[in-house]
Order: C-alpha cells, then sequence, then structure tokens
C-alpha cells in the first residue's frame, strides 16, 4: 500500500510530460459509418453479416456445447429423442392404428425418416423463436448484426440432426434398405427444412420481442403442424391434386423428400416446387421483417 | 477540412415510456388497441396521453471530435449520456439526425454481457472477443496477454459461474480492454471490481489515449474523467450544455447553476438526498473569513459545512465527511467528534455540523468532499452524497511556510502536512 500513491504520481508527471496526445495524421476515410433514423422497409445488408460469420461460428459452437454441458446425458439425447418417438408412434399408429405406409417399408423406419427432419425443424424453431428474447442483455449492450442470433440458434439444431442420422444408418442397415441414387439429393431437402426454419424462426423471433405470446404459441404451433404434416403416415393419402397443394406446408415437402431419397419412395414431383416457393416467401418475407424491426429490439427486448 | 474521428449532427432521441420499457405489449393490448384507435384519434385525451408517454432523452445534440482526442461525457442520471453512447455504438437508432464515424468502433458498455456462465473462462474468451467483433486470428494472437491482464491462469478452464464476481469483472474487462478498435466508446464500466483492479484499468485506458486512439468515456467518477480526459462534454437534460475542457466542464458540472464548486442547496425536500432520520439540505466549502468559496492557499484552513434536517426525536447520528482527490483516492474521512452531541440522541431539528481542515495538511489539487451521516446502533446510511462539493488547493510559492520548504520541484503524495523537523549537530573533530 506505501508504494502506490507514488506510482500513481509517476504517472501523472508522466502525463504531464506527454501533454496532449498528438493525433497521427490520417485523411478523412471515403466512406465513414453512417448513423441515420432509417425509414420503412429497410436494407438487408448480409455483407454486415459476412463481416461477423466469425461470430456466428461461435454463437453455434456456445448453444451446442452449452446444451451438451448442462445435461446429463449430454449428446445422447439427440439420439434418444427420436428414437423413443419413433418406438411410441411404431406402436400406437403402425401396430394399434396400423396406418399404411408406402409399398412394403416397415413402419419403424417410414416415421424415423420422417422424424428426423420434423425434430431438427421443431427443435431449431423453438430456439430460434426465443432466441432473441433470450440473449436480451446482449442486445442492449453491444452491436453486431442481429440476424446472427436466430440464424446460429437454427444452425446448432443441425449438430442434433447429424447424431440422430447415425440412427439412421443403423436402421437402414437392420431393416436392409438402400438407398437410390435419389439419396445425393438428400442436402437439397435438408436445405429446404433450414430455409424454412430460418423463414418462420425469423418471423417468430422478431415478434416475440413486441409480443411476449409468441412464447406460449410456438409449443402449440409446433404440435400441431407435426399433425398437419405427414410424419406419421403418408401424403399418398391424399390424391391430386390435393397432394400437390398439400405441399403448401413447406415441411410436407421436406418429409415426403427424404423419404423418397432414403426410402425410395414415390417422388413427390410438383409439390416439392410449392414447397420451395412457401419456404422461400416465409425465408425472404421474414429477412426483410426482422431488418425493419431490428432497431427496435434494444430498446424493447 | 481536417481529418475527424466522429461527427454528431443535432442527434435526436426519443421514447415511448411504458412501451420501451416494463410492460411488454400483448397481442391483447394491440388488438384492442386498435379497436380503439379510430375513435380515440378524434379525442383529445387521446392526444395529452400520447405526448405524456414520449420522452426525449436527446434532444439535437452535435459535436466533433478529432481523432486521438479522449472525451468524457459527464452529466447527471438521466441526462443523455447513455442513449447518446448507445446511438454511436450502433445499439439503438436515433429518432432524428446522424452521427459519422471514421474508424472502426469498439464499444465497451458492460463488460461480460456476452458472457455464458457455463462455458470455460477460456471459452468465453473466445466468444466474448468474437461478440465485440473481433476475430479468432487476433484473439488466438492476444489471448495469453489477456490471461495475463486478467491474471486468471489458473482458472482458466473453470466455469465462469464457479468465479468470484471480481476475477469476473476482471476477464471481461481484459478482453474488451485488448480490443483493437481506433475509436473506443466506454461506459461505467470502472464502478466494478476492486480498487486496485480499476487503476490498472485506467491507466490501460491512458494508453489507449497515448496510441492515438478515440476515446469516448462515459462515467460518474469524476476523477477518472479528469485524469483521462482533455475534454468534456456536459449534458443536461439532452442537449450539451458545455463543451471544452474538463477542468471547465467537471467544474461546471458540479457548480449546479450556483456559480460555484463550494455550494450545494436542496431546496426541495423532495429531491434532498437523505434517509428516515436525516436528510442533506446544504453542503458549502468556506474559508477562515466565512466566506463560501471553491480556491484556497494550501496554508489556509478548510471549513466544511453540512446543514441537515432531523426529522425524528432519538437518534444519534455520525455526521463525517471523506475527501477523495482528482486521482480518485480516497484521502481521509471526518468523523463528527463534537464532544457536545456525541453518543448523544438528537431532537427533530436544523443543525449545521462543520469540520476544519487545518491549513498545509492537503496537497494541491482539486478535492471532492462527499458529506454523509449514518444514524448509530443500528447503522443506518441516511445520505452519502457523492461529489456533493468540491474545491481546489493551490500551492504556494517556495520559500513560503508549507512543507515545500525551499524546493521548487514536484512534490509526492496524497496529503502534505507541515511538521515540525529537528536537526542536532555535532561538529567534526
Amino acid at each position: 500500500m506505501g508504494n502506490q500513491p507514488r506510482k500513481v504520481c509517476e504517472n501523472m508527471s508522466l502525463l504531464e510530460a506527454q501533454g496532449r496526445p498528438v493525433p497521427p495524421e490520417e485523411p478523412v476515410r471515403p466512406q465513414p459509418l453512417l448513423i441515420e433514423p432509417s425509414k420503412g422497409w429497410v436494407a438487408l445488408r448480409l455483407g454486415d453479416l459476412w463481416e461477423y460469420r466469425e461470430l456466428l461460428y461461435f454463437l453455434v459452437w456456445r448453444d451446442v456445447k452449452v446444451r451438451y454441458k448442462q445435461t446429463l446425458l449430454g449428446a445422447s439425447w439427440a439420439i434418444l429423442q427420436p428414437f423413443l418417438m419413433m418406438v411410441v408412434f411404431s406402436f400406437i399408429f403402425g401396430t394399434l392404428v396400423q396406418v399404411p405406409t408406402e409399398g412394403a417399408i416397415p413402419y419403424p423406419i417410414f416415421t424415423f425418416v420422417a422424424l428426423l427432419p420434423w425434430q431438427f425443424f421443431a427443435n431449431a424453431l423453438s430456439q430460434s423463436a426465443n432466441s432473441l428474447v433470450n440473449s436480451a442483455a446482449l442486445l442492449r449492450k453491444v452491436y453486431f448484426p442481429r440476424l446472427a442470433v436466430p440464424i446460429a440458434s437454427a444452425l446448432a439444431g443441425l449438430v442434433d440432426f447429424g447424431f440422430a442420422f447415425l440412427v439412421l444408418i443403423g436402421l437402414m442397415v437392420y431393416f436392409q434398405i438402400v438407398p437410390t441414387l435419389a439419396v445425393l439429393l438428400l442436402p437439397l431437402f435438408l436445405l429446404l427444412a433450414l430455409v424454412t426454419v430460418l423463414g418462420v424462426g425469423l418471423w417468430l423471433s422478431a415478434l416475440n420481442v413486441q409480443y411476449r405470446d409468441v412464447r406460449y404459441i410456438v409449443p402449440f404451433l409446433v404440435q400441431i403442424w407435426m399433425y398437419a404434416s405427414p410424419v406419421v403416415y403418408p401424403s399418398s393419402l391424399l390424391d391430386e391434386p390435393w397432394r400437390t397443394l398439400y405441399g403448401l406446408n413447406p415441411m410436407v415437402g421436406v418429409i415426403e423428400g427424404f423419404r423418397w431419397a432414403l426410402l425410395g419412395t414415390s417422388p413427390p414431383g410438383a409439390m416439392i416446387g410449392v414447397s420451395t416457393l412457401v419456404a422461400m416467401t416465409l425465408f425472404i418475407s421474414g429477412l426483410f421483417y426482422f431488418r425493419r424491426m431490428e432497431q427496435t429490439f434494444a430498446d424493447a427486448v | 477540412m481536417t481529418s475527424l474521428a466522429i461527427r454528431v449532427e443535432n442527434l435526436a432521441k426519443e421514447y415511448h415510456i411504458g412501451v420501451a420499457r416494463g410492460d411488454y405489449a400483448t397481442l391483447r393490448d394491440r388488438i384492442s388497441h386498435m379497436l380503439q384507435a379510430p375513435f380515440a384519434r378524434f379525442g383529445a385525451a387521446g392526444q395529452a396521453r400520447a405526448a405524456a408517454e414520449q420522452f426525449w432523452a436527446l434532444r439535437d445534440v452535435s459535436f466533433e471530435v478529432q481523432p486521438g482526442e479522449v472525451v468524457g461525457i459527464v452529466g447527471r442520471n438521466g441526462a443523455g449520456k447513455s442513449t447518446l453512447l448507445k446511438i454511436l455504438s450502433r445499439i439503438t437508432e436515433p429518432t432524428r439526425g446522424r452521427a459519422a464515424i471514421y474508424g472502426r468502433v469498439g464499444s465497451l458498455l458492460e463488460v461480460g454481457s456476452g458472457f455464458h456462465p457455463e462455458l470455460t473462462g477460456r471459452e468465453n474468451i473466445y466468444l466474448n472477443g468474437a461478440i465485440l467483433g473481433m476475430r479468432k486470428a487476433e484473439i488466438d494472437r492476444k489471448f495469453d496477454e489477456i490471461v495475463a491482464f486478467a491474471e486468471v491462469e489458473r482458472f482458466l478452464d473453470t466455469q465462469v459461474k464457479f468465479y468470484s464476481s471480481g476475477m469476473y469483472v476482471r476477464l471481461a474487462f481484459a478482453v474488451a480492454a485488448h480490443l483493437e478498435p481506433e475509436i473506443l466508446i466506454v461506459d461505467e464500466v470502472l464502478a466494478v471490481g476492486d480498487a486496485a483492479f480499476q487503476k490498472k484499468c485506467l491507466n490501460k485506458m491512458q494508453d489507449v489515449g497515448h496510441e492515438g486512439r478515440t476515446v469516448l468515456f462515459v462515467s460518474h467518477n469524476l476523477p477518472a474523467v479528469t485524469r483521462l480526459c482533455d475534454r468534456a462534454i456536459l449534458l443536461r437534460d439532452g442537449v450539451v450544455a458545455l463543451d471544452g475542457s474538463t477542468h471547465q466542464v467537471v467544474g461546471a458540472y458540479l457548480n449546479a447553476g450556483n456559480g460555484t464548486s463550494a455550494e450545494r442547496l436542496w431546496p426541495d425536500p423532495a429531491t434532498a438526498p437523505g434517509g428516515a432520520v436525516a436528510r442533506l439540505r446544504a453542503m458549502r466549502v468556506r474559508n477562515e473569513a466565512g466566506q463560501v468559496t471553491d480556491t484556497f492557499d494550501i496554508r489556509q484552513p478548510v471549513y466544511l459545512e453540512m446543514e441537515y434536517e432531523v426529522l425524528q426525536d432519538g437518534a444519534v447520528l455520525l455526521p463525517h465527511y471523506w475527501l477523495e482527490n482528482d486521482e480518485g483516492v480516497n484521502i481521509f474521512s471526518l468523523h463528527d467528534v463534537d464532544p457536545e452531541w456525541r453518543q448523544r440522541p438528537r431532537p427533530a431539528g436544523w443543525y449545521r455540523s462543520t469540520a476544519v481542515i487545518p491549513g498545509n495538511l492537503l496537497a494541491e489539487g482539486v478535492i471532492y468532499v462527499n458529506p454523509a451521516i449514518i444514524t448509530l446502533n443500528p447503522n443506518v446510511a441516511q445520505f452519502d452524497e457523492t461529489y456533493a462539493v468540491s474545491f481546489n488547493v493551490a500551492d504556494a510559492p517556495a520559500g513560503a511556510d508549507t512543507a515545500r520548504g525551499d524546493w521548487t520541484g514536484k512534490m509526492y503524495g496524497v496529503v502534505r502536512p507541515l511538521c515540525q523537523w529537528q536537526t542536532e549537530f555535532k561538529p567534526t573533530e
């Protein structure tokens, strides 16, 4: 303690000696950062998001790490959850209700192939819908492109999807099912699922900041949406043109796409086109709505 | 045209109270509002209500900052300081006006907001760095430096939820302090942490200023502002009340309209600082002649005088002052030892307690006075008014009757008591 004041004084004399810092000769930059009130619909500025891609990576990494750290079973949840649901559905819908599958496909794998993208969709959607509200402290204190928050939450769901996919491989070996060449298109159907999640997630996360009702709507929405998607039954129960119209629910396209690519059911055809269109519309409108509401997040969250 | 770091033009920010914070709108509110809206628009009552809910946190604020300047933003609570920084760091948008920023901005608005308690110290350094806008390669490069600065080497792989609050803050500041923006925006980060670490942070920020980086610094810590900033901006009710040298601005901030920093009055009992028993009503600094003044010769005694109301009979009070210098050092505390009132329950009424600091005790510089009262048994703080008043101690010339004696150079230390010296002499044989 005795030396401390002396040290301070040395610093002070240093300050006096140097005086006012000399500003370095720096030319005026041609493009300053402008801060202005934005009016109406604003530009997406996806370039900003690209600038912060490492943040996006770290946010995904954080979500994954925290989820597995806090739980006793860690990554096994990602495997157990769809597996147990498959067992339950197989018993109720396969054995008791005797829902038909397509061709001679055993019911467990028929439903598991649908549960795979469905679980990803359901988890990623609830995570991203609540993501902004959950990072309120951050939104009020630090600037970064806000889009990174719901997008990272959705992307983190892909890791669980990866684990569950291992179960699928096991099941395919067990039931001795060899996928057709269409399996090469599988990543595209996964992408469609991701675009759908992001579209709905962007809308809901931004709405959640304004209206906390969203938090209660999401679990309900996910539940209804599952029965509105062909998870436990085949969409071939419907005749054309209803089957194509059914594609207005983008998850229908995703699930039927997964079944076709992995199990060789009848190709989804026009339905995929409808689903893709709806997903893209949700996604692009979600981006614009999000960017428009973004300016109010820090004040409202 | 000279180079610029920041230009702020007519910046204004409006908040809608009640919607902005607190009670969240629900869809139901919104829907019922939409149904009422067509009728409310015609009613004068609707308009009055809308006006009452508006609040301008900033009104037409304009200023410019040159590269390398370290500018302090001071003002009482609610003056708009934090809103200004939030706009400049792009957290919230202005309602009107604009700002242009030339260079990479780093803002340090609250340390540790990006920390996740479940992650380890190491993991949080990367996460928080990324949130503040650092690249992974940049964090890799500075990693050891950050860890050393935060003094958390041993706990690097411990989850931060097990950290003490001190360690948490140190680590958070360390990450932020190693961000290398051209323009650094800092808000009240030094309100936390122990004194030694605060000092370290202040030094680190001083280095930042000397590297030619531009710093905007908001703080209630006036000594820190005085020490770090060459220039300061005083905000009052959302407008720039004064923009000038730190000394001048801090003076004006303390004056609060009295024309002197040596006197402050609380004429309205409702806003006067105080508790259930005692309320501060006036604080003055007087000289020997009884005049209120903010300038003292180092040899002069200083009379610190507080006036307060005692609202209830029967409490034993301990009026006291603590003095701080312009480096934030707590110089000493003065406790009321007046034998007449010591340990004696006081009847309700108006009191004036004066402490006399002898001449030749304080060192030269600005001294901030913090008057406080606690009631004893049990100890309950009634008020503790930080930086209520301040005064300046001016050195006397060498050769005068001071501790300096005939020395003309720098004197060290936070006090400068004139002590008695004795010399014994024995001639050489």
